[in-house]
């Protein structure tokens, strides 16, 4: 029999914001342990917690930019349960009502549909709710150790309807996610400092089928390609159970991304009351359409959108908007030198190709780069115009990349503008027909490649500046004068 | 001046001696530090005192009137507080085991504001463990004695603070009221008590009971007194969002603005059975002086205040419940030497911890909040507790405050109602509405029992009425001197 994956995905994304989500004390990673704390990170007797409005803000625009229709009021409530990386023994959190309701994470399928910005689904979100980081525990053999500095940090939590397929349609999601989060300056995302963390809930049922398997709970998934292998991983195993006649145990499972393997960390048995309750220690705050029209008017174009933009307005492939779209930054510095150059395709070519490889071999960040929209731009029309030739270009580019300068000044510095006097040029040409009456002939004949035994020595006069279209020109111009 | 005739002085009074120089706070000071080291082995109204931090800060206040920058009537004035307000390097117990030898390292909210107005933090006070209680008998520290009859409880759970102004330990003191626990201890020792509208005072720095019911509140001895510390601690507060933003009046002159003569309202409801008939007379007299100074008085129905206990003993219990999971022996606090890993730690240190009336209500408050029972209990209760606010706001349509009884019955013997919870919890069945409702209230002495035991009147006033409540206690205590008679504790 075939069975076919239903897959949800629970994602915690750390908000980006400079202070904690209850407290005025910093945000920031990397830290000496527990200097990032205050009484009510600390939770310290008669310590209250009040609500850091930027971290709602963040929310709202991730929900905004993700669909999600964006709750009235938001509300905070108590999930109690006990473990020492967390100070109050109770998350504040939000239960009943979730800031986000709905939305979707439109993701990209691989095929080669895709080239034609085709082959895209909308995974549909259940909820998106705001709350707070715990702290993290430090395991030794001599006892465990707790550093509070995570604790309080702004924390979302996005949960998927269970309409994932398969384990690489996971791993588009929450590229697409990330991507997304980075754009709007919602997270950075980063996976090493656990910005973003993934649990996957997967159950196999025979294809077509439309009810629901038993469904195991995958946790601790600590990078987007453990997330595709863990799933993948529980796919087999879960496929394998069943045809050897087995069941499906709901549970929680640990993977393993090192060494590919799960174990079972708990059974449903073992599943909390969290006796969620409304936090009497926070008004609820009421989030009016003034609010969100100032959010909606900071969030970006969406990555998919721009996407499609550049492809069918600029008529960039899927090859370059691939890698200029999932970087913000990146993209912005194309729109840019695309609209001063006037040609897009051109400078699209030149950041994707020549300047992302020149930064990556000198390890410099695109903020950082002495290239800029208006290098771009000015190389392109330089071309363009046929003042300078491909291999002059190349040189052009390698020098901006060093100093800064616009590529004018070091064409005129270097000497690499191309030939454009037409009277020396006929002279060239002219003395090239001279030389060589058969090949003359030939072409005369109707060899019309016998044009190109010319163009060496028309070249070897100019020393290479003369541009190939205008030789090409001029040559049969001439020839078509004999 | 002698030491015996400053402390039972309001600060009023003490201020004005302050001002012309016929005393200084160190003095002042002095005498308070003497009074406590002569009558508190008896009185028990202490957990702990830093005389020389005391004396310090008196110090500070007399060179700052000396250099000619006092700040007001608190400069220099000791204030004792409550051993659940945050003092930065002061000791905060709660009264607790669980918290024995802690110190706080930071101060609460109304803690910088006493400091700001010049006041000295006098003492750490007593209180039932947590504020759990009616009596203090809770208390893992010790047994405050009522200071007019030191076999008798001083009410609770604010009992320490209440006796050490009784018994002239000090002229003010903070205390917090989460269902009666200032205005029941001011009634039994004969001091005047205010509960301020919830949302007046910030709570930032109360160890929490029951988050929506806690509000912070003065003991003085005269309601004069009681508006100038609320005006001091009064106010909004960025760090508790449940904290109110509006002005604060200017209480003590708003009791001389405010005259009367004020409609008053009595509900049926609070002159039940159970209510003690010297204390139901002492009350009766007291409208009865109230109508003499012209004020309408009128019959108002407050029919929810029947389920009032039981809606307070979920809501309270849930919210404890969920508050007190952080004294877990992890991060301070008692932690158990005998426990092996992470889950006997909480085990062992909460049971060897908490003392049993706290458990009582931990478990109380965790049943409610049950999958499955809290749309039964804590969403029933949250829905009277609405029902109990709309009894009183429609009361307001008619009336400018009610008057009733603060206490059903007057101080009791220690140990009566220790082994019956229901007994006990009964005697906050006049006060608990007024924290349900979210309201400010005011107990002001209005007689004494035949065995001279003092009894209390409430007054219970309009949401963010306090000026309008205080101007109405004035009116009658200006007219009685129950507040000019002090127990004897030679």
């Amino acid at each position: 029999m075939n069975y076919e994956a239903v897959i949800g995905l629970e994602v915690h994304v750390q908000v980006k914001t400079r202070s904690k989500m209850f407290s005025r004390t910093a945000v920031s990673y990397g830290q000496p342990e527990n200097t990032l704390t205050d009484p009510v990170v600390l939770a310290l007797p008669g310590a209250l917690p009040v609500m850091n409005r930027a971290a709602l803000d963040q929310v709202v625009k991730a929900g905004i930019m993700l669909g999600c229709e964006i709750a009235p009021v938001c509300k905070w409530d108590r999930k109690n349960y006990f473990y020492p990386d967390s100070p109050k023994n109770y998350q504040i959190s939000q239960y009943d009502q979730p800031i986000c309701l709905g939305g979707f994470v439109e993701i990209e399928l691989p095929g080669a549909a895709r080239n034609l910005m085709g082959g895209h689904r909308k995974i549909p979100l259940t909820r998106i709710h705001l709350e707070e980081d715990v702290g993290k525990l430090n395991h030794s053999a001599g006892g465990s150790l707790i550093d509070f500095n995570r604790a309080g940090t702004p924390l979302m939590e996005i949960v998927s309807e269970p309409e994932l397929r398969s384990a690489d349609e996971a791993f588009a999601y929450l590229t697409a996610l990330k991507t997304v989060m980075i754009y709007g300056g919602v997270s950075d995302c980063d996976m090493e400092k656990g910005q973003l963390r993934c649990d996957a809930n997967v159950s196999i049922r025979p294809a077509g089928s439309a009810a629901l398997g038993t469904k195991v709970e995958l946790k601790n998934l600590n990078s987007i390609s453990f997330v595709r292998a863990g799933i993948a991983h529980e796919i087999r195993r879960q496929t394998a159970v069943v045809e050897r006649g087995g069941t499906i145990v709901q549970e929680t499972r640990d993977y393993d991304g090192q060494t590919g393997v799960s174990q079972s960390l708990r059974s449903k048995e073992m599943a909390h009351d969290y006796r969620y309750f409304p936090d009497p220690d926070l008004m609820p705050v009421r989030v009016d359409e003034a609010w969100k029209a100032r959010i909606r008017a900071e969030c970006p174009e969406l990555p998919f959108d721009k996407q499609r933009r550049f492809f069918s307005d600029y008529g960039i492939p899927y090859t370059i908007t691939s890698v200029l779209v999932p970087d913000r930054g990146l993209s912005d510095f194309f729109e840019e030198a695309a609209r001063l150059s006037g040609r897009p395709q051109a400078a699209g070519n030149w950041i994707a190709n020549d300047l992302l490889r020149e930064l990556g071999r000198a390890g410099i960040p695109l903020a950082d780069s002495k290239v800029r929209p208006p290098h771009v731009a000015a190389l392109v029309k330089l071309l363009d115009s046929g003042a300078i030739l491909g291999a002059a270009a190349r040189e052009v580019f390698s020098a901006m990349m060093e100093t800064g300068e616009l590529p004018g000044a070091i064409v005129d510095r270097q000497g690499l503008r191309a030939q454009t006097n037409t009277a020396e040029l006929d002279e060239w040409c002219r003395a090239a027909l001279a030389s060589d009456p058969r090949s003359v002939a030939d072409f005369k004949g109707g060899k019309d490649s016998a044009i190109n035994a010319f163009k060496g020595s028309v070249m070897r006069a100019a020393k290479g500046k003369a541009n190939p279209k205008l030789v090409d020109e001029t040559l049969r111009r001439l020839l078509g004068e004999m | 001046m002698m030491s015996s005739e400053l402390f039972f002085k309001p600060i009023t009074e003490l201020a004005a001696l302050l001002e012309s120089g016929k005393t200084s706070s160190v003095e002042l000071m002095r005498a308070f530090v003497g009074r406590t080291q002569a009558v508190d082995r008896r009185v028990q109204a202490f957990n702990s005192c830093d005389e020389s931090d005391a004396l310090a800060q008196a110090r500070a206040s007399d060179l700052r009137r000396a250099a000619g920058g006092a700040i007001g009537p608190l400069d220099g004035i000791p204030v004792g507080l409550k051993d659940v307000i945050a003092v930065a390097g002061q000791p905060l117990t709660a009264s607790s085991r669980m918290l024995a030898g802690f110190v706080s390292p930071y101060d609460a909210t109304v803690t910088r504001k006493l400091k700001e107005a010049g006041a000295i933090c006098w003492g750490r006070l007593n209180l039932d463990e947590f504020a759990m209680g009616s009596s203090t008998e809770n208390s893992a520290t010790r047994t405050t004695g009522n200071p007019w009859d030191l076999d008798r409880v001083p009410g609770g759970s604010s009992g320490g603070s209440a006796a050490a102004v009784a018994a002239g330990e000090a002229p003010a003191a903070l205390g917090s009221d989460t269902g009666g626990s200032i205005r029941q201890p001011a009634a039994l020792c004969g001091v005047v008590g205010l509960k301020p509208t919830y949302g007046r005072v910030s709570r930032y720095g109360l160890i929490a009971f029951a988050s929506s019911l806690d509000q912070i509140g003065p003991f003085a001895r005269t309601v004069e007194d009681a508006a100038v510390a609320l005006g001091a601690i009064a106010g909004h507060d960025p760090l508790d969002s449940t904290s109110f933003r509006s002005e604060v009046p200017d209480y003590r002159a708003e009791l001389a603005r405010r005259r009367g003569p004020w409609k008053l309202g009595i509900a049926r409801e609070y002159f039940a059975e159970g209510l003690d008939p010297e204390v139901g007379a002492a009350v009766e007299a007291a409208i009865a002086h109230y109508r003499k100074l012209g004020c309408e008085i009128r019959e108002v129905s407050l029919p929810h205040t029947k389920y009032a206990v039981a809606a307070y003993y979920i809501i309270a219990t849930a919210e404890c419940s969920s508050n007190l999971s952080r004294y877990d022996g992890i991060r301070y606090g008692h932690r158990s030497p005998a426990a092996a890993d992470a889950l006997d730690i909480y085990f062992k240190s909460r049971a060897e911890g908490f003392g049993a009336e706290v458990k009582r209500r931990i478990i109380l408050g965790t049943y409610v909040l049950s999958s499955g029972y809290y749309d039964a209990y804590y969403l029933r209760a949250q829905k009277v507790r609405t029902l109990i606010r709309r009894d009183f706001l429609d009361a307001y349509r008619e009336v400018d405050a009610i008057l009733t009884p603060t206490s059903p019955t007057a101080a009791f013997k220690k140990g009566e109602r220790a082994a019956d919870p229901l007994a006990m919890y009964l005697s906050d069945i006049y006060t608990i509405g007024v924290n349900l409702a979210g309201l400010p209230g005011i107990s002001i002495p209005c007689g004494f029992t035949r065995g001279k035991l003092p009894i209390g009147l409430q007054i219970i006033g309009k949401p963010f009425g306090e000026a309008e409540m205080l101007a109405i206690a004035h009116a009658y205590e200006r007219d009685h001197d129950w507040n000019r008679q002090h127990p004897d504790l030679r």
